[in-house]
């Protein structure tokens, strides 16, 4: 076998499939958007943030409901594990602090399922959140990172990809951060922030060092990401006066 | 060595309300009360444990230890013991600490799917009862439950701890279909800890049922007691009546907050500080799932890898626990 391995879509290991994100495109929603990476692709809308909390949450913070709504058929196991996953990454990126009281539904529609489901979601409810102007810490962006059974590791698989994997990773990463604050400071013990997991899920037996690796090609990954989020975001400025209450 | 921790912990409490007063002039009262040593100090440490949590633990973390004695990177006590459920063909019952699980295996015949028609299939359902937490309300399930059971059943499948050609009976006619139920009966945190325990616990403990094929080709259960009489028809799995379990896996929760790990989390410390990171190691070393559902701390090569290394440790003690339980049942 040679140093490159072939995909069916002739990528190669480390290319993703190409992004496509688009905001403010439901009328009724306090924000929404749709994000796409090759064939799979997601709706987020946001509502809120609305009074009250429900039970067993904090009422001195905000509180964060994921609704997720699969293509067909009714919600199982999976999609149960994916609302939770999905709300508590999304927790660990918005300031809970400052609409203390409130909740926010996210509502996650499934358009197409092509592979990277999860990882997908997320990059919409992000996009979302930052289209409902509800007020986050930084943004994050996910990749799926797989290891085929000889040990090497490609991005973003396309559902038969995923399902021929020896293991495969949900890897989170917060956005490289631009700052007016001097350098130095989004550091912590000289590690870069965008290096540090918000979310990490793993599926199948690998080495601890098949992990790490999966762990430097998704953090390389996750900078080009970043960008395409942060320029799909900035071209999009919110028109704030056609907002339904 | 215990004596000493103890001792320690006293001291600390001591020194935490003393802390507490110098932040806090309302709460003044405190230091006399606990020198006196009289019941009233007890409730003041309670009160000062209630609203401020946070600060209550990070003046433990200060000095490398946790309410519990615990040293940071240790686990609680833990105890197995295997046939717990004397109707079930294998059972456990796991204890980390306070937090108690009970499994329990059910083998049942079943026609293989066309797909796989040597393989047998394992069904994992967790269960999160009211009478495990104050949280778990009757009539409403629990919103960890499904996740948990999604979380074990990956797990388990994905390991390969088990083969699945083991469960197989007579090809493309017959296969076992294992029901692993799992059962939370006293929820204090690690929750996916204690019923992994639990499980690769009570499918240590599994005696598969002996079969036989009667008249119409049709699998039937031979019953203990009419086994030596009916020596025409010959068992199915004869000698096959033990799983081969390969490479267990095993788990430790750790909490991540600011640079400190906390290893094996009671409910009350993963209520305060909420950034859980769950390793799966098989006994061989091998990661069978790191998870992190976000959290507020981001968890740096570092830290994950000082997990990792916690969990080989716990993989080890686990190890023997296992063992000891499994030739304290031959013994019996």
């Amino acid at each position: 076998m040679s140093m490159e391995i072939g995909r069916d879509d002739g990528r190669t290991a480390n290319q993703l499939r190409p992004l496509a994100c688009s905001r403010n495109i439901l009328n009724r929603a306090h924000g929404s958007a749709s994000w796409s990476q090759g064939d799979t692709k997601v709706l987020a809308a946001v509502y809120g943030p609305k009074a009250g909390t429900k039970k067993n949450e904090n009422p001195e913070k905000a509180c964060i409901e994921v609704i997720w709504k699969p293509k067909t058929g009714q919600l199982g196991k999976p999609e149960k594990e994916y609302e939770v996953i999905l709300k508590r990454t999304l927790k660990s990126i918005c300031l809970l602090n400052i609409n203390p009281n409130t909740t926010t539904s996210i509502i996650i529609q499934v358009v197409s399922d092509d592979g990277a489901l999860l990882p997908c979601a997320i990059n919409a409810a992000c996009a979302a959140l930052v289209d409902a102007a509800i007020p986050l810490k930084h943004l994050a962006v996910a990749i799926c990172c797989c290891l085929t059974e000889s040990g090497y590791v490609i991005l973003d698989p396309t559902k038969v990809e995923e399902q021929k994997m020896k293991a495969f990773a949900y890897l989170v990463f917060p956005n490289s951060a631009i700052s007016i604050i001097p350098e130095g400071s989004s550091h912590m013990e000289g590690e870069l922030m965008e290096h540090g997991i918000i979310t990490s899920v793993t599926h199948g037996v690998m080495s601890v060092d098949d992990y790490l690796h999966c762990l430097e090609r998704g953090q390389a990954a996750s900078t080009k990401m970043s960008a395409f989020l942060r320029r799909s975001l900035q071209s999009q400025a919110p028109n704030d006066s056609s907002r339904a209450g | 060595m215990k004596v000493m921790h103890l001792f320690r912990f006293l001291k600390l409490l001591l020194f935490s309300s003393l802390e507490v007063v110098l932040g806090n002039k309302t709460l003044k009262k405190m230091v006399s009360a606990n020198v006196s040593g009289d019941l009233s100090s007890e409730m003041e440490v309670d009160a000062f444990r209630r609203l401020f949590p946070l600060r209550y633990h990070e003046r433990f973390l200060l000095d490398s230890i946790r309410p519990d004695a615990r040293p940071l990177g240790r686990a609680r006590d833990t105890s197995l013991a295997l046939g717990a459920v004397a109707s079930a063909d294998g059972s456990a019952l796991a204890k980390i600490g306070c937090t108690t699980m009970l499994a329990a295996v059910k083998m049942e015949v079943m026609t293989p799917p066309k797909e796989s028609p040597d393989e047998g299939s394992i069904a994992i359902e967790f269960y999160m009862p009211p009478i495990c937490s104050p949280l778990v309300r009757p009539g409403r399930p629990a919103e960890e439950a499904p996740v948990v059971s999604k979380q074990l059943s990956d797990t388990i499948l994905s390991s390969g701890m088990i083969n699945l050609k083991e469960l197989s009976l007579v090809s493309g006619k017959a296969a076992w279909m294992a029901y692993l139920d799992i059962y939370c009966l006293d929820a204090d945190g690690s929750l996916f800890d204690a019923a992994l325990l639990a499980a690769v616990a009570a499918f240590s403990h599994l005696q598969i049922p002996v079969v036989s094929l009667n008249e119409d080709g049709r699998v039937v259960v031979v019953s203990e007691e009419n086994e030596e009489g009916k020596s025409e028809k010959e068992p199915v799995n004869k000698g096959k009546r033990k799983l081969t379990l390969s490479s267990l896996p095993f788990s430790l929760t750790c909490i991540l907050h600011k640079n400190y790990i906390l290893a094996d989390p009671t409910a009350e410390e993963e209520s305060i500080m909420e950034t859980l990171v769950t390793v799966v190691l098989d006994s061989s070393g091998q990661l069978v799932s790191l998870y992190k559902p976000g959290g507020p701390v981001l968890a740096y090569a570092s830290a994950v890898q000082d997990c990792i290394a916690l969990t080989r440790q716990r993989v080890k003690e686990l190890k023997s626990i296992l063992n000891e339980a499994i030739s304290d049942m031959e013994v019996d």
